[in-house]
This record gives structure tokens, sequence and C-alpha cells, in this order.
């Protein structure tokens, strides 16, 4: 299938200044053994903002990620996190930056010598906070994702889902005002797909994050545009039709190492563009 | 069915050993800087002592006391011939302190411990904990490498003391039940004979080793590529790489004495 060439389709983001962006890539390219995965991409997430990042396997979204928390380095181009250059920074430097942001990775990537406290804990033992303090911390986040019996568990005693949602509860354990997702639904039979987006809307709508959803599946994202959290409830609840969700939720398809669409979801839906019609179909 | 080689430019392996020598220098200076760079992990330090230290202690005990026993088998045969069997105290003490009680205990160390820092880093590496670590804001190799060099060269050195004194234990057994050498006389040689030289020699030798099998584990480990294929790949090599590095290594440091404090 030809990649398209169309013009990014996100006319606000011309008038977006650095500081009003969560992260911001400027023509950002890599290749591994002379093979280009990034040809120059560049787009912007704002403070609030969800995007989903949508892409054939192989088409960069993960390196997307982690170039953004400075794991891998661009061979040209510029990214900036919180209005600080990624691609400038030392990797000690990095280390500042990066507890200000959270990473679900894809296969979880839970320390499998520890057990879900610990693991949870990471960062706040690392960051010599008072055991109690932790412990009350560990419970809440816990008890966010719904997983407060796993506390004493080991890894390789949960579920894949479950993993994924202990993942998440590592993640924002600290609040970041960012957090990047690495395909949290990839290989999750379809309920608990739901309970990992209505997790992630949760945290979207409650506190607000600015977050980069990597993901596969189309219906993750739309459920996200089309669903709000209700806090009265404690799950979501689907907006009117033609309604979208007060948070900005776009849509960022990568093709060919090049974003071939930027834009809301009603842009998306509309698209008259082969590619994205047949993507989406 | 026709067989494909794929034909390896001399030229590319030889810019892959020296980026490899690169790596393992700079992997090797960061682990000996972060002594000195905050948080140092102790507790991570203690518990590597722990599972190197007290874990390779049966194995050293085992070692150390069968080859003491055979140097003094070996070298009584010899001896007797010359009516000498009195000095097998010496050959033992001197073969055990100087040489084989630091070299048997690396190449035991290393055998145990070097496939295991690669496999468990190497599998941390394949499953992208080492990735999430950095992600947390955790430098990997303040958290994961330098208390393992530390713990295993500061272990080393005490294990080596251990395997020494088993040797010599060893050594006197076959000497006294065997040879039928008076007790006093064996220890009397065993301790006479040693010198500042000697011990100095038998002791910055673990320390060294030490070193070489903790960084070429973690190296190796850190290296890891290829899935679970690759972990057991990074685990042979730093077997053999530690082992090959340590009998290296202790060649040099010898000689390096020898013309430091002269010969005998």
């Amino acid at each position: 299938m030809p990649a398209p060439t169309l013009p990014i389709e996100n006319p606000a983001a011309s008038v977006l200044t650095l500081s009003d962006c969560a992260i911001e890539f400027e023509n950002v390219a890599i290749a591994f053994d002379e093979k280009v995965v990034l040809d120059g991409i560049s787009f912007r997430l704002q403070h609030g903002e969800t995007k989903a990042v949508f892409g054939v396997a192989g088409s960069g979204k993960s390196t997307m990620l982690k170039l953004a928390i400075g794991l891998l380095r661009p061979d040209s181009g510029r990214i900036f996190v919180m209005g600080e250059e990624v691609t400038r920074m030392s990797e000690q430097e990095l280390f500042q930056l990066r507890r200000r942001v959270g990473i679900v990775f894809q296969e979880s990537a839970l320390f499998d010598s520890l057990k879900v406290y610990e693991n949870v804990a990471f960062r706040l033992m690392e960051e010599k906070i008072p055991p109690e303090e932790i412990e009350r911390r560990v419970r809440e986040v816990l008890h966010f994702v719904e997983l407060e019996r796993t506390y004493d568990m080991f890894p390789s005693e949960l579920s894949g889902g479950m993993r994924r949602r202990v993942a998440i509860a590592r993640a924002i354990i600290t609040q970041p005002e960012v957090l990047l997702y690495d395909s949290p639904t990839g290989g999750l039979d379809p309920v608990t797909s739901n309970t990992i987006v209505e997790l992630i809307m949760k945290q979207r709508d409650v506190y607000k994050t600015s977050a980069l959803l990597v993901t596969h599946r189309l219906q993750d994202a739309f459920t996200m545009a089309t669903h709000q959290f209700d806090k009265t409830t404690n799950q979501m609840v689907a907006l009117p039709k033609g309604q979208y969700c007060e948070v900005a939720t776009s849509f960022l398809i990568l093709c060919d190492g090049k974003v071939i669409f930027d834009g809301d979801a009603h842009l998306l839906a509309t698209s008259r563009d082969e590619y994205i019609r047949e993507y989406i179909s | 069915m026709a067989l494909e080689f794929e034909l390896i430019s001399p030229i590319e392996v030889a810019k892959d050993f020296a980026l490899a020598v690169q790596n393992y220098t700079v992997l090797s200076a960061q682990s000996v800087a972060n002594f000195f760079r905050r948080p140092l992990y102790m507790a991570d330090m203690v518990q590597q002592a722990d599972l190197i230290g007290v874990g390779s202690l049966p194995i050293v005990v085992l070692t150390g006391l069968s080859v003491g026993a055979l140097l003094a088998l070996n070298s009584a045969s010899t001896l007797q011939r010359f009516g000498g069997v009195s000095l097998i105290g010496q050959l033992v003490s001197l073969g055990m302190v100087t040489e084989l009680g630091p070299l048997i205990t690396g190449l035991m160390v290393a055998g145990r411990n070097a496939s295991g820092m690669a496999s468990e880093l190497g599998s941390m590496i394949v499953t992208e904990q080492i990735d999430a670590m950095r992600a947390l804001g955790t430098d990997p190799t303040k958290k994961l490498i330098t208390p393992r060099v530390g713990a295993t060269a500061f272990m080393l050195f005490f294990l080596t003391i251990i395997a020494d004194l088993l040797g010599l234990i060893g050594g006197y057994g076959v000497a006294h039940l065997i040879f039928g050498v008076d007790t006093q006389q064996y220890w009397t040689s065993v301790w006479q004979i040693l010198v500042f030289r000697d011990v100095f020699t038998g002791l910055i030798k673990p320390v060294l080793f030490g070193f070489i099998i903790s960084t070429v584990g973690c190296y190796y480990g850190m290296s890891t590529r290829g899935g679970t294929q690759g972990v057991g790949r990074s685990t042979t090599q730093a077997v053999v790489a530690s082992s090959v590095l340590i009998l290296v290594v202790d060649f040099f440091v010898t000689k390096l004495i020898f013309a430091f404090f002269g010969y005998r």
C-alpha cells in the first residue's frame, strides 16, 4: 500500500507556543542499521491533551515514546518535554526529567524479583520517602487500579492485564505531568482492555495528565474520545452523539516513518484519504 | 540445498572488537566512579556480598581443600626421591598463597557469578526492565553494576584467604597422614617461607580478579541482544572471557610484582 502524502490536519498546532506543549517533536529522524524508522516527524502534545498514536507494526510508535524520554537518541531533530530539550541533555540530567514523566511499557517491564508493592514504590524508595508514607501511597494507587489484593504478590503471579495495571500504578504514583502508554491493551482480551482504557481515562479526567497513547486498537482511542470518566459512579460514561470529551483527545497516524495524520476524532472520521479510510474501516 | 555463507570483513570484526573494548572500559570506569557519587546503594552491595561471598563459600572450601591436598600429593612424590619430604609445607604454602589460592578462587567465582550476573542483567535487558529503571529516574550502573563490582572485589579477597587456609590444611592432611611429616615441622615451614611480597601478591590478585569477574559479567549482561538465546550467549561469553582475562592478568600482575620487588 503506498504511503499517502497528506498535509498534517491540525491547524491549531501552528499557533501553539513551546510553553503550551507537554511534548514537542521537531523533524525527528532515527534509523536502525540503515533502516529508517522515523523520517523527520514533527508534532506537538498540548498540556492536558491525550494523543493516540497509530501505525502498523514497526512504524516507530514505541521508538517515538523511547525518544521522548531520552531512552534513545535521534539521529537528527529536536525533542522538547515540558519545555526542556531532551536531545541536548546528558543522561544524568535526563534522570531528573524522567521523574516528571511516567511510562507504561508494552510488556509492563515490572521488576520480576520485586513484589508488587516494591515495584509500585520503586520511585518513592529511591527518593527516600518515609516507609509509612510509601505504604499509604502504594495502597492508594493500588486502590486506584483496583488491585489492592496484589500488594504482596510477585509479578509472575499476576495475569497479563493485572501486570499492565500494576505498571500503570507504578507510572502514576508520583503524579507525573506526562504519561506515555506503549500498547497498554496489546494482547489482552476485550474485557481487560476495556478496564485498562477506563483506567487511562480516569487518569486523564481526574488528574488532567497529558498523555501519548500508542495503540493498535482504534476502538480504544475512539472510546477515549467519546467517553468521559464519571467520578461519582466510578466508571466511564458515553457522551451524547456528536459531542466529544472536554479534554482534548487527538489522533496521530504514522506511516513509512512519517506523520500522515494529526488531528481530532471528527477530522479522522471525515478524512478522505484512501490509506486513512482503509486504516480506520 | 544450497548453503549460503555470509562473509564478514576483517575490518568490521576489528571495529566491533574495538567498540566492545571501548564500551567495556567506559562501563568499568563508570562502575568505579560511582563509588564517589551519590546515591551509593549500600543495601544492594550487602545483598550482593551475601549472594557472591556466602553463596560461593561451599565451592571455595571444597576446591581450596582439594587443591592444597593435590599440591602436597604431587610435590611429595617428587620430593621423596631427593629425601626432601619435609619441604612439602614450603611448596604448598608458596603455591597456595601466591598463585593457586587466588587463581582457583577467581576461576570458581567467575564460573558461578560472572554467569549469574550476565544472565540476570541480560534477562532484565530483554524484558525492558533496565529501560524501565532508567525511565523511573534511576541509573542502572549505580543501582546494579557498582554494588556487584564492590561486593565481588571485597568478598573475593576474603574467599581467597579462606581458600589459602583450607589449601594449607589439605596439604597438611596429606603430608601428615600419608607421608608422616611432623605437625610442627609442617606449619613452621609454611609460616617461615612466606615473606611480605608473597602475601601482598596473594591479596592484591583477588581484588583485581573480583573487579574482572564483575565488570565482565555486567558488561556481557548489559550488552545482551536477541531474547533468551542472547541471554544464553552472554552467559557463556561472560564465563569464558572472565576466565581467560583472569589468567592473562594473573601472568602480568605476577611479572609486574617480580619486577617491582625482585625475584626470590
